[in-house]
């Protein structure tokens, strides 16, 4: 099995490592898409004190269907290869953005924010220059998690054609090839627990701070 | 001319029954140490957030150099008073120096200009500045932090000084310093100080003149050898036997 696998990777590197970097680009893309809908709509709803559901909810319950009947479901609206992909991939990707941005707000203590306004900031100021800084500790945390599950799903953009990994697994599948699975399977489980790991040092970069 | 003044003063939350500040006027001449007593709830917060509009009254005006602050831009108005409260609030992402520095930064002051105010405010309030100015909050004591909150107050070098439970929540003989330099500090500065406390004997020691308040109302407004000799009602005189009565506990162990 060893020498099959290696067999393998030796006679199709080039189409290894497009699929490689489509499953990254197309995970990456999922995560940016899910950040810019899941922060604002965070920010939005932590801001709001009872009308929170309204915009967590509808994400919620989005989730709840299995990203292979999103992909199937979103085939008429937007037929195969990367966007489905994306947007199925966003829809799993947004709760644990979204929810961590608002507990990320929700947390700051109010001295902070009295602190803040009591020195002289103006709103704009106070949300750039504290709340955002505050909250971004907990924000990472929900992107790291969106993006180690999205690494892992985005195995399923293969079915509608829009490459990455799946295709090696897709295939194992079909041709009943074990070394396939097992390569397949392996490279997705390795690029999603090093995206959590390159994640988390981009993420004490980011809060250098807390580590001095 | 009063550098603050409150003129029939009331605010009212919309969960209390009770008025949080209850018709309250009192008059603040310029450098004077003004300590605001009474026990939790009594409103003394309220009317030093009433003075620089973190809360609007619902009732009366308050005056800072004889202009009525509600017709003041409240981000104006707090620039030019210092704020410090019992809990800091350090930005915990800022060094010191950012944190001290941050709003000349959102005032565009030149780099160096704010090097310098930051050195010479952390000189003032006893932190040698090569040592602290790089480091973050957390890699202080709740002292030392306090000390940066007082710098960050100071940083524009505002006429007037709010300062809410500023050693609250401060061990005892780090309270009993930061006091004694702050009683220095103050000195030298001149400044107008509001300084909101719980602690009977930190308002009498630290206060030029002593607001006693509860239930929101002001009950009396005079210097502590005053209240003490003189006190208003029977609030103001179990305050000051309850003050006594430790005293005696003190004396009788030696």
């Amino acid at each position: 099995m060893v020498q099959k696998i290696a067999e393998y990777i030796a006679t199709h590197p080039q189409q290894l490592a497009e699929q490689i970097a489509a499953h990254i680009g197309i995970s990456l893309f999922a995560l940016f898409v899910a950040a810019l809908i899941g922060i604002p709509c965070g920010c939005l709803a932590a801001k709001l004190q009872k009308g929170e559901a309204v915009i967590t909810a509808p994400f919620e319950m989005l989730r709840v269907v299995p990203s292979l009947a999103v992909l199937i479901l979103l085939i008429p609206i937007m037929g195969t290869g990367v966007p489905p992909a994306v947007t199925a991939l966003m829809i799993l990707a947004v709760p644990p953005v979204l929810l961590n941005t608002i507990v990320g707000f929700r947390t700051i203590p109010d001295f902070m924010i009295e602190s803040a306004r009591g020195i002289g900031m103006t709103e704009s100021e106070l949300f750039w220059r504290v709340k955002i800084p505050c909250a971004l500790p907990m924000i990472l945390a929900g992107l790291r998690t969106a993006l180690v599950e999205v690494v892992a799903s985005t195995t399923l953009a293969a079915k509608i054609g829009a490459g990455g990994l799946g295709e090696i697994i897709f295939t194992g599948l079909g041709l009943y090839r074990m070394d396939l699975l097992v390569l397949g399977g392996g490279l997705v489980a390795i690029l999603s627990l090093a995206s959590g790991w390159v994640f988390d040092i981009l993420t004490r970069r980011m809060l250098r701070y807390k580590y001095v | 001319m009063p550098i603050i003044q409150y003129d029939n003063v009331c605010k009212k939350f919309d969960n209390s029954g009770r008025l949080a500040v209850d018709h309250v006027s009192a008059q603040i001449e310029k450098g004077e140490f003004i300590t605001i007593l009474g026990s939790s709830g009594c409103g003394k917060t309220t009317l030093l957030k009433l003075t620089n509009r973190l809360y609007d009254p619902d009732e009366g005006k308050v005056l800072v150099d004889g202009e009525n602050i509600a017709n003041v831009d409240p981000v104006a108005l707090r620039r030019r008073l210092g704020y410090v409260i019992q809990q800091v609030g350090l930005f915990p992402h800022m060094t010191i120096r950012d944190n001290i520095t941050v709003i000349p930064q959102l005032m565009k002051w030149d780099k160096k200009r704010m090097d310098e105010r930051a050195d010479e405010l952390l000189t003032l309030v006893g932190l040698a500045p090569s040592e602290y100015r790089d480091r973050y909050p957390h890699q202080l004591s709740g002292g030392q932090q306090q000390r940066v909150g007082l710098a960050r107050a100071l940083v524009l070098d505002p006429e007037i000084l709010l300062m809410d439970e500023p050693f609250g929540a401060i061990d005892a003989i780090t309270r009993l310093n930061l006091q004694n330099e702050f009683m220095k500090i103050q000195e030298g500065l001149g400044k107008t100080i509001l300084f909101v406390t719980h602690d009977i004997n930190e308002a009498f020691k630290l206060g030029s003149r002593v607001m006693v308040m509860n239930e929101g109302k002001l009950l009396q407004f005079d210097t502590p050898a005053e209240i003490v000799k003189n006190p208003a009602d029977s609030f103001v005189r179990s305050l000051i036997e309850a003050a006594r009565s430790q005293e005696e506990f003190w004396e009788n162990v030696r």
